[in-house]
């Protein structure tokens, strides 16, 4: 169900999270920050990559999950709510409205339910807009405090990354139970997979909440990573970023969502003597690799991988998946 | 899962007068019959005679105009697809298909997996829902041994077709419903194929119904044959019998 | 009462006018070239910056928008053909819109990079006339003029003329075109083009109302994708009435509903067409490609 050995695979999403740990010993502030950033992008990029990678229904929803996720836990924190109960709330709460935005699913597939799930995201980033008694419009939620031990910067980010891990384990647990095989089933030819007893209806779904829980689950620590909460960045725009961020990583791949995040919060840092022309190239990146490489880096990867072990040109990519 | 202990002597499959129209076009028209357990049925007719149609009927694909469909003496009509597999029916398509991006081996656990306890039950349990040991025995009576971990998008056409077939076995079907298994396979190959369809018929007492163009490939495996021309059953019987047939040799030479 | 209906309607005719002409050239890239133009909204901002770039630099109007124009036909046509569409293609349907989607936060900041994020102000008419109570603003006239004539003209292209038909013959299938002896690539490439000139006219139309801004492409394009499904986006005909009936309904709404939820309005209605009628007003179900 996994493209390579499962344990190698998560043996090295395992190792590049414990590499990311101890990197963080000899970095600034700010490159703590970054590190926790790319932890909290990649929970939510692994939760659409379930969704979209392996059960293969686009959604451009996940911003609105991650957004739920994190006013969730900028409103119940203050309250006294411990982290752990505001993270499970905030998973549990996307879990369901994940099953509610995967209905759609159910009727259109494709690019029809990339619109569905887009104009979701826009009416849900109105509501955050708008609704000020609840979220406080426009001027967010401020001075979120960091759950007690981990109130320093580099204490955070081992939150966060203690928290990637379970999600790691998880969804590798997952994705190589029968569910993971139902999903790809659903990916590859519905038809045949309802014909062999997979209920169709019942695993998209479930595909749409447990990617949406990610979603949740990133949020909340979004929140009390930036202390700060505002609409804007559950916008549309976060749809895509992470959607890029999957397909760029390799859509449907174990390790592409940590490499996917990884470029999306590099990038800019490496361009930025470019300053705001860094969007400008990475859009242009993303381009040129969907036309060169459609599987993504981990699939450009795994291709040099195994032309350089072969020592000759390998067969066309174990991930040409169209 | 089949349901429990049907009365002996009932009918695995039993169509009560099919009917399936699409606009003015009766494709389906008024179509009985049954299967005993054990045997080997097959369907012959015509292109454009209904019997896709009619396999669509009797596996939920499509539901039927009117009529009744019965599955060890049980009402089915408009069940799922899914569900209808769950009872024990699977099939093969006309058309390939397989799971390109998955091993061999794990489209076979997957046409399993479903059959084996719950839901969550599967999440938490083995990674191979326990189905490893019966995918080595479907890879062994198909001949797929050596092709167990490649994927099975790189297979050629004989292999999927093998695959697909095997496939619809993995879950032990009371009814396995096979949609042209001999189109496009190639002549060394029918051979071994046609054992391996009698052998899963004798072995796990599988009841089939077999749509085929190949005359002499549904002459030498069924036990009984209906031919269908314009929707409706025109000639039931022994194969021998449906061959001779003059409204059967009618049918097919008038189009 | 009537006036204030009258006048509003008016007003939602003008703008749903353009909403239909940026709607026509989505349905027309979704059905001819498999292209699902996630930046087309964005298509509508480009030229809109050329016209002022152009002007800026000393060329008059009547100037700037056909050297616009051909800004437009060259990258959002040719270029964005040639170098997006044509390459990415044969990776599949999806994988093409989610190169749009990266076009779109390309041209977007292209824009910013070049253009400043201020919005700007863009030339328009001002002035109109009193017909009864109603005001006719000279503006909203000319739009609907345009696009009347646009729409005709298009009309005519596809139906009347011999690379008309052939246009219509590729979009629905391009290998019996092929063996008609079609020249498929051409006609895919005219489709491209048109497009180009369409959104070149709905940023001349829609800039003095909505101002230059590069971030504007995002609501243009929503509004233009639920018109097109609205409408139903296999017919030209369709995209004429979603656009319409959008704009009609959106200004109502803010009219008469909470303002900060005027936006909301294309999004509900695309989500309860793709639901409940996915093939749109006006358009056949049998042409519905998932």
């Amino acid at each position: 169900m996994m493209r390579g050995r499962p344990g190698a695979l998560l043996a090295t999403a395992l190792a590049g999270i414990l590499a990311v740990g101890l990197l963080s010993f000899v970095l600034e502030p700010y490159g703590v920050y970054l590190l926790s950033l790319w932890a909290v992008y990649t929970v939510a990029a692994i939760g659409l990559n379930l969704t979209l990678g392996y059960a293969g229904q686009i959604s451009l929803a996940q911003a609105t999950f991650v957004g739920v996720g994190a006013y969730a836990t900028a409103l119940l924190m203050p309250h006294g709510w411990p982290f752990g109960a505001t993270l499970a709330l905030a998973g549990g709460l996307c879990f369901g409205l994940g099953l509610l935005f995967g209905f759609p699913a159910l009727r259109v597939q494709g690019h029809y339910l990339a619109f569905v799930t887009l104009a979701l995201t826009t009416l849900a980033f109105l509501v955050m807009r708008n609704e000020a008694w609840l979220t406080g419009g426009v001027q967010g939620i401020a001075h979120i405090a960091r759950p007690v031990p981990f109130t320093s910067g580099r204490a955070f980010l081992m939150l966060c990354l203690l928290v990637l891990t379970l999600v790691t384990v998880a969804t590798w647990w997952l994705l190589r139970s029968p569910w993971g095989r139902a999903f790809i089933a659903l990916r590859e030819n519905p038809i045949r997979a309802a014909s062999l007893g997979v209920d169709v209806r019942g695993y998209t779904l479930l595909s749409f909440a447990i990617g949406a829980a990610l979603g949740g689950v990133c949020g909340s620590l979004y929140a009390p990573l930036v202390q700060y909460v505002e609409p804007s960045p559950f916008a549309l725009a976060l749809s895509l970023s992470l959607l890029l961020m999957v397909v760029v990583g390799g859509s449907g791949s174990f390790l592409g969502p940590y490499v996917g995040a990884l470029v999306a919060v590099l990038l800019p840092e490496w361009l930025r003597f470019m300053q705001d022309y860094y969007l400008v190239v990475y859009a242009m990146v993303v381009m040129l690799l969907l036309a060169v490489c459609p599987d993504g880096l981990v699939g450009l990867a795994g291709r040099m991988l195994d032309r350089q072990r072969r020592g000759h040109p390998a067969e066309p990519a174990d991930g040409g998946k169209a | 899962m089949t349901p429990a202990g049907p009365t002996p002597g009932t009918p695995v499959l039993e169509a009560r007068d099919l009917h399936r129209s699409f606009g003015g076009v009766r494709a389906v028209n008024g179509i009985s019959f049954s299967v005993a357990p054990g045997e080997i049925l097959g369907v012959i007719g015509p292109n454009g005679s209904g019997k896709s149609t009619l396999f669509n009927c009797l596996l939920g694909q499509l539901p039927p105009s009117a009529g009744q469909v019965l599955l060890d003496g049980e009402d089915v009509t408009g069940m799922t697809p899914a569900a209808l597999n769950r009872r024990g029916v699977s099939r093969t398509f006309q058309l390939l298909q397989v799971f390109p991006q998955l091993s061999v081996r794990e489209n076979l656990i997957l046409a399993g997996q479903e059959h084996v306890g719950s839901r969550l039950g599967r999440l938490f349990g083995r990674p191979d829902a326990g189905l490893t040991a019966a995918a080595e025995r479907m890879l062994h009576l198909f001949r797929l041994e050596a092709l167990a971990d490649l994927l099975a998008g790189g297979l050629s056409y004989g292999q999927q077709k093998l695959l697909d077939a095997a496939m619809a076995f993995m879950a032990g079907p009371r009814l396995v419903l096979l949609d042209e298994p001999a189109g496009g396979v190639n002549l060394t190959l029918l051979g071994a194929f046609r054992e391996r369809l009698r052998a899963m018929n004798q072995e796990a007492g599988s009841t089939f119904v077999v749509i085929e163009h190949n005359m002499d490939f549904v002459m030498s495996l069924c036990t009984r044959v209906i031919c269908i021309a314009e929707g409706q059953i025109i000639a039931d019987g022994s194969p021998q019998a449906v061959r001779e047939n003059p409204q059967v040799i009618e049918a097919y030479l008038g189009h | 009462m009537f006036w204030l209906l009258a006048q509003l309607l008016v007003a939602g005719l003008a703008i749903g006018a353009i909403y239909a002409l940026i709607a026509i050239g989505f349905s027309l890239l979704w059905q001819g070239a498999q292209t699902v133009n996630f930046a087309q909204g964005d298509f509508v901002s480009l030229p809109a910056f050329a016209i002022l770039g152009f002007t800026a630099l000393g060329l008059p109007l009547w100037l700037a928008i056909p050297a616009a124009l051909a800004v437009a036909v060259l990258v959002l046509g040719l270029l964005f053909k040639r170098v997006l569409v044509q390459p990415m293609l044969h990776h599949g349907v999806l994988q093409l819109a989610i190169a749009t989607m990266a076009l779109s936060i390309f041209l977007e900041n292209v824009l910013k990079d070049t253009g400043g994020a201020e919005a700007y102000p863009f030339p328009g008419l001002t002035g109109g006339f009193n017909l009864g109570a109603l005001f006719l603003d000279w503006q909203s006239l000319t739009v609907l003029a345009v696009t009347v004539v646009t729409v005709s003209a298009l009309n005519a292209f596809l139906s009347r003329t011999r690379t008309g038909r052939a246009m219509q013959a590729t979009a629905q299938n391009p290998s019996v075109a092929r063996l008609l002896g079609i020249d498929v690539e051409r006609m895919i490439m005219l489709t491209f083009v048109i497009n180009a000139v369409l959104v070149t006219l709905a940023a001349v139309l829609i800039s003095p109302v909505y101002l230059v801004k590069f971030d504007n492409g995002g609501q243009i394009g929503l509004t233009a994708f639920s018109a097109a499904i609205v409408g139903g986006f296999n017919q030209v005909r369709g995209a004429v009435v979603g656009g319409l009936l959008l704009g009609v309904v959106e200004t109502f709404a803010a009219t008469y509903g909470p303002d900060q939820y005027r936006t909301a309005v294309p999004m509900v209605l695309l989500i309860l067409f793709v639901l409940f009628r996915p093939h749109g007003l006006l358009g056949r179900r049998e042409e519905r490609r998932v």
